[in-house]
């Protein structure tokens, strides 16, 4: 399974999960100058902007290890782009990330809350 | 303690004192990574990069977790690379790979490398002495520190020659790398200058002679001499005159060496020989005081309970002689810089040796000398009077006559010499029981001409001096302080009317 496809199978896993938590996805893969947002959803009231890292093995290190500050900033700068893109006014947000390790079997998942 | 708290001990230095800090380190949720809290310095930050390679390359994988690691209390400034090993053995704890409690009692002191090894670092024997002090029964070290740690009494010594070694000691169960520990650098002890014996020393019976009344009383000594005539060579055997350093002042003078990254802990207990230090005449006043850095020291310091030799002393920059006073007065060295202020201890005895005119050959036969009187003045002069008024001794060295060259008599050893001083210092400690000073340098001339009750038979010279106006009091007490020391020499109680004539002697520059 090639790097893409985990990612992508990643997301997909990433979407059900959160759907499972009760969380409504708003978007997925949503682009634009300034880079990517692999999931936005609504926990609640809050708006979260989540961000998911899959690795099949942790000879690279953890995927969690990979979420550094750089990647933080931009994060949020993604957030407040898509926040001002709606037409509406939401009063809440926040950053998740989503470590996933997808050794064979089933994925294992480390879920970061408001990420700093 | 709660499962997710590891909690080590080290040691802020700060000069030669030490504050015991605790360390906790704490796995939460988060992004993974380190933070250090709690007043670290750049290079107690940098640390995490080294503690992250190092447990990986351990075979250790840290929880995908935030690491917050707290260096309480938090007021203290911490300073340097020796806090890696406690930072890194409470992580290790708080993430469940050492039993509950590991390292309790200990004190952890050393820096990682990235392959896990120790490394040695400054200061380990003052960071054992305030672990001593602070209770604490034992001190984790670098292999290649635990020689000097093990110089301080009363503590046990865990060295380490690298990270799985130490948390094996601690009940961890870690696979140790096979790799070879880390030597000390090649210690810049080996640069220090050489010192000799008196026996190398031929005639100068006058000059022999004051260096022995120098070393029994402690009194900074002045030589002034023609280049050649053999000052370099005297003021290099002080040292073998001295007593051995007692206990206290050893570890005094060893803490100040671990700190400098001088010490050589091998050869350092069997010698206690007193610390000697030369410093070239071009060195500048930061280099003599120290601490331009925090965990710096300087020459003063180094030479603490020993004795500092200034070659060329006029040829010093002002700025060094002046800054000589406070050491002279107080026996330390008050440091204040951007980075904070620290108190190190510096109390030598000093031997100033000095051209008697800026060509050097004033001293030599009429009309070798080419200097101006106006340059020889300004020569002088550049010792100040403030300076001198601490220097009790001041002799005047002429050049070698062929007779004592070529006479069959071999010179008198140090050690024949330094059993005459340790006699006379044992004078000096039962006539001062009880006072603040222990040497007749440091007594005050009030209470020793008190004490010795001199008749004005015997102190008539000096009276006269004192009437011609050649010799101030201060000059007198100083000559009354040596003949004290000669009359020590001499193992007598007190001076007599010779003794004092032998003190002007060494007091040519001012009785003459």
């Amino acid at each position: 399974m090639g790097t893409q496809t985990l990612g992508r199978r990643g997301e997909d896993f990433a979407h059900r999960y959160l759907t499972a938590q009760g969380w409504d996805v708003l978007a997925r893969n949503w682009r634009c100058r300034a880079g990517e947002i692999d999931i936005v959803a609504r926990d609640g009231a809050t708006i979260v902007f989540v961000e998911v890292k899959t690795r099949g093995s942790l000879r690279a290190g953890h995927p969690l290890e990979a979420i550094g500050y750089r990647k933080l900033r931009t994060l949020r700068e993604l957030a407040v782009r898509w926040l001002t893109a709606q037409p509406q006014w939401y009063p809440d947000f926040r950053v998740d990330v989503l470590g996933i390790l997808w050794n064979r079997g089933d994925p294992h998942v480390t879920h970061v809350r408001d990420a700093q | 303690m709660s499962a997710h708290v590891g909690r080590t001990a080290a040691i802020a230095l700060w000069g030669l004192a030490g504050t015991p800090v605790q360390i906790e380190a704490s796995v939460n949720s988060g992004l993974p990574g380190i933070d250090i809290v709690g007043l670290p310095d750049t290079s107690v930050s940098e640390s995490r990069k080294r503690i992250r390679a190092a447990i990986s390359n351990l075979g250790i994988t840290l929880p995908a977790q935030r690491i917050t690691v707290n260096l309480s209390p938090g007021s203290v400034k911490k300073v340097g690379t020796a806090f890696d090993l406690g930072i890194a053995t409470a992580i290790l704890a708080a993430a469940g790979h050492l039993p509950t409690g590991a390292g309790a009692g200990l004190v952890f002191v050393g820096e990682l490398g990235l392959d896990g090894r120790l490394h040695p670092v400054r200061g380990v024997m003052p960071c054992a002495l305030a672990a001593v002090r602070a209770g604490f029964g034992g001190c984790a070290v670098p292999a290649a520190n635990s020689a000097e740690a093990r110089l301080v009494p009363g503590l046990k010594v865990l060295g380490a020659g690298n990270l799985a070694e130490a948390l094996n000691a601690l009940g961890g169960q870690v696979a140790v790398p096979a790799l070879p520990p880390v030597s000390s650098p090649p210690s810049a002890a080996a640069s220090r200058p050489a010192t000799g014996d008196l026996r190398e020393v031929r005639g100068h019976g006058d000059a022999r002679r004051a260096l022995e009344v120098a070393a029994a009383g402690g009194h900074h000594l002045l030589m002034i001499g023609s280049p050649g005539a053999g000052k370099t060579l005297l003021a290099g055997c002080l040292p073998s005159l001295l007593p051995r350093l007692s206990d206290v002042e050893a570890v005094e003078a060893l803490a100040l060496r671990s700190i400098d990254g001088t010490l050589d802990a091998a050869a350092a207990e069997p010698e206690r020989q007193p610390p000697f230090e030369a410093p070239h005449h071009r060195t500048s006043a930061a280099a003599m005081v120290g601490g331009s850095r925090p965990g710096t020291i300087g020459v003063f310091s180094r030479a603490h309970r020993g004795v500092l030799f200034m070659d060329e002393a006029p040829e010093f920059h002002r700025d060094v002689l002046e800054a000589l006073r406070q050491p002279l007065e107080s026996g330390r060295c008050d440091i204040h810089r951007a980075w904070g202020s620290v108190s190190l201890p510096a109390r030598f005895q000093l031997v100033l040796a000095a051209n008697p005119c800026p060509c050097g050959a004033s001293m030599g036969p009429q009309g070798a000398c080419s200097c101006s009187p106006m340059d020889r003045r300004r020569y002088r002069g550049r010792l100040s009077g403030p300076l001198l008024d601490r220097v009790d001794i001041q002799l005047d060295m002429l050049p070698i006559a062929p007779a004592d060259l070529h006479s069959g008599q071999p010179s008198e050893d140090s050690a024949s010499v330094a059993r005459r001083v340790a006699r006379a210092r044992e004078r000096q400690a039962e006539r001062f029981a009880g006072q603040s000073w222990a040497l007749n340098a440091q007594a005050p001339g009030s209470w020793l001409r008190e004490s010795f009750a001199l008749s004005r038979a015997q102190t008539q010279p000096l009276d006269r001096a004192l009437e011609r106006g050649s010799l101030t009091m201060r000059g007198y007490d100083r000559i009354v302080r040596i003949a004290a020391t000669i009359a020590d020499l001499d193992d007598r109680s007190a001076p007599d009317g010779d003794d004092l004539l032998a003190a002007l002697v060494l007091r040519t520059r001012e009785a003459a």
